[in-house]
């Protein structure tokens, strides 16, 4: 692991392609704060649901058939016929659903210890752009077994645009291909769900990993490791990617698939969340079900959608509710970035907001009642509070902060 | 650990609120994927009282045997009757939807899938829930499903259950039903719901076939995570030893 060039094959490889050099810049010789603690898990594990996905996808698409008259059968084929199809299969739409578990995790996690502030606002925006993409490719791949759920969740969702003024119609059409949601639409959401947007998710994590390399990890305690180095220049509070969290992350890998595998093997529709029963019909354009529920990864934003009286509103809201998230580091003018050392009311507003966005979760996926409703408007309220609030407190000079230690502390 | 445990209270928070079941009050089918003497029987009525109108077209007749340990020789005997039937081939019948749309007023539902799209609860109790009816095109009538159009095909069995009615706030409400004594089918009360847990059960397994041998596997798989956590853990603690 030295700079040293060796002999033997590596230095044949060496001299003609950067293999050691760019082993030793992002694992090797990676300087980690070595005060992660449970909420650093997530990374690695939704870049391991990554590769998880884009394997079992593979295979699924070896056996799928994206045509009207047959993409529901395809997917029972699978689930029967092909060996081991049913594990493949499991293992995808257990893989959506984990991947958005993670991913909140990994996004609140920032959230607590500040890791979006500078100089990572460019992390951040990378890892918002990767929400946004893996939200287009779950929706795109919930459509595409083609039941009842896929095929009115998917005609509300584009129905959205129709919202728009002026342009909305023409622009939902555009979307859907056809007048309404048909094998054209299936077709195009398929390529996009199996290459394009995939393709689009693997650049913006590269992106993502090579921007938190450049500026180096945050920690719990929110504090820049790179000011205090030793004689050889490498942070004193700094372990090296490999082997310590290579190795830590193995057990946070092991725990996942626990939790993973019992879900997939016990329970893959997971009382409905994951699989929702009404996809056990076939897409039938002529009967529309009782209640469309969106997954319950969007659940949040389809509660905002729906807390606004006016359907352009809604839209509106929905949209912002997620472009806000982009602009986050600049509302957030807080002097220190860990939780730790925040205000009070800082800590307070983040429970709220945290506890509001289950709230949303859990109204989106019910029908829209009148006190569904309200309470819907209650935590569109604390969601978008939460971003104004940050702001004021902040820019203000309202946050009374405690002192930063100087060096990390192993809690 | 206090706070681990915490936070994945906090992470799983989403996931016990959602999970209230939901739907009317449905008796408990109980299914066990694992019963395979039950899944044979209820294979067995399917076949003979169900798959006159009802198809399972996405379940092969081979299959059925290799998950329930009957030879191709027995479930060519027991389960198949439709005339130039392989045992590779699927459950379908002849009927058409354009007939079943003529004689009883609605296509008989393909059951492949039935029991994952309304829960086995809910089939269970529409099996046990036939009563008579005499306004209704076939003189009965379902507690689950108010005006069916699907005659009472097992009364020859059950017999014919009468409605059983009790006052609630002025109103008549339906609170179950039961088989007078001059109108008894073939078996007993106890016997036809043992019967259409069977049948349940099975239709349960028609709809994910892989659900036993699912789970057997999980069991595996589980085993061998512990250990590999165990050794990552040791692995782990090792190469920590050093950092204070």
């Amino acid at each position: 692991m030295s700079e040293t060039k060796s002999g033997g094959l590596m230095g044949w490889i060496d001299d003609r392609f950067p293999a050691t050099k760019m082993w030793n810049e992002h694992v090797g010789q990676y300087y980690a704060p070595k005060n992660f603690n449970f909420w650093y898990y997530f990374g690695s594990l939704a870049l391991l649901v990554l590769v998880i996905q884009i394997l079992s996808g593979i295979w699924l698409t070896m056996n799928y058939k994206p045509s009207g008259a047959e993409a529901f059968e395809s997917v029972e084929y699978i689930m029967r016929d092909v060996q081991w199809g049913w594990l493949i299969r499991y293992i995808h739409t257990t893989g959506a659903s984990a991947f958005f578990v993670v991913v909140y995790l990994h996004m609140f996690r920032a959230l607590l210890y500040g890791s979006y502030q500078k100089p990572r606002e460019l992390l951040w925006i990378f890892g918002c752009l990767i929400y946004v993409a893996l939200m287009a490719e779950a929706f795109m791949g919930y459509m595409l077994p083609w039941g009842q759920m896929s095929y009115w969740g998917a005609q509300v969702i584009i129905n959205l645009f129709g919202a728009i003024p002026v342009i909305g119609p023409d622009l939902a059409q555009w979307v859907r291909g056809d007048f309404v949601i048909s094998e054209i639409t299936l077709n195009r959401f398929f390529a996009l769900h199996v290459v394009g947007v995939p393709l689009a998710i693997i650049f913006l994590v590269v992106a993502h990993i090579l921007a938190l390399h450049e500026v180096g990890s945050n920690n719990p305690d929110g504090i820049d490791i790179k000011k205090n180095k030793d004689e050889n220049g490498h942070p004193k509070d700094g372990i090296t990617f490999h082997p310590y969290y290579s190795v830590k992350d193995l057990v946070g890998v092991a725990v996942f698939l626990i939790f993973f595998s019992i879900v997939l093997f016990f329970m893959p529709d997971f009382f409905g969340l994951f699989i929702e029963p009404p996809n056990f019909e076939p897409a039938n354009p002529q009967v529309t079900p009782d209640h469309i529920a969106p997954v319950w990864y969007f659940a949040p934003y389809y509660a905002i959608l729906r807390a606004i009286p006016d359907s352009f509103g809604g839209v509106v809201a929905m949209g912002a509710a997620i472009a806000i998230l982009f602009v986050l580091p600049w509302l957030d003018r807080g002097k220190v970035r860990s939780i730790r050392y925040r205000g009070l009311s800082f800590k307070i507003a983040l429970m709220i907001f945290a506890a509001g966005f289950v709230l949303l979760g859990y109204l989106g996926t019910q029908p829209a009642t009148e006190l569904n409703t309200l309470w819907s408007r209650v935590g569109t309220v604390i969601y978008f509070g939460y971003f104004i609030f940050l702001f004021v407190y902040t820019a203000f000079g309202m946050e009374k902060t405690k002192p930063v230690p100087e060096r990390v502390t192993m809690k | 650990m206090r706070k681990f445990l915490l936070t994945l209270t906090l992470a799983l928070m989403p996931g016990l609120l959602l999970a209230a079941p939901s739907g009317g009050n449905y008796m408990s089918a109980n299914v066990d994927p694992h019963d395979k003497q039950s899944l044979q029987r209820g294979a067995k009525l399917f076949a003979n009282y169900c798959m006159a109108c009802h198809e399972a077209s996405l379940m092969r007749y081979q299959r059925i045997g290799q998950d329930l340990g009957l030879s191709d020789d027995l479930v060519e005997q027991f389960l198949i009757f439709t005339p130039d039937t392989q045992i590779h081939d699927v459950m379908t019948n002849a009927m058409t939807e354009e007939d079943a749309e003529q004689w009883f007023g609605a296509p008989a539902p393909d059951l492949t899938l039935y029991a994952r799209r309304h829960g086995p609860d809910r089939l269970y109790t529409f099996l046990n829930g036939f009563y008579r009816d005499d306004n209704q095109r076939w003189g009965v009538n379902n507690t689950v499903v108010t005006g069916v159009s699907m005659p009472h095909v097992l009364q020859s069995l059950q017999g014919m259950p009468e409605p059983v009615y009790e006052e609630s706030n002025g109103d008549r409400v339906l609170v179950g039903t039961d088989v007078p004594e001059e109108a008894a089918g073939s078996v007993s009360q106890a016997e036809y719901r043992a019967m259409m847990r069977d049948l349940t059960n099975f239709l349960d397994y028609v709809a994910e076939p892989v659900k036993a041998e699912r789970e057997r596997l999980g069991y595996r798989v589980l085993i061998f995570l512990f250990i590999f956590l165990v050794v990552a853990y040791l692995l782990k603690r090792e190469y920590w030893k050093d950092v204070h």
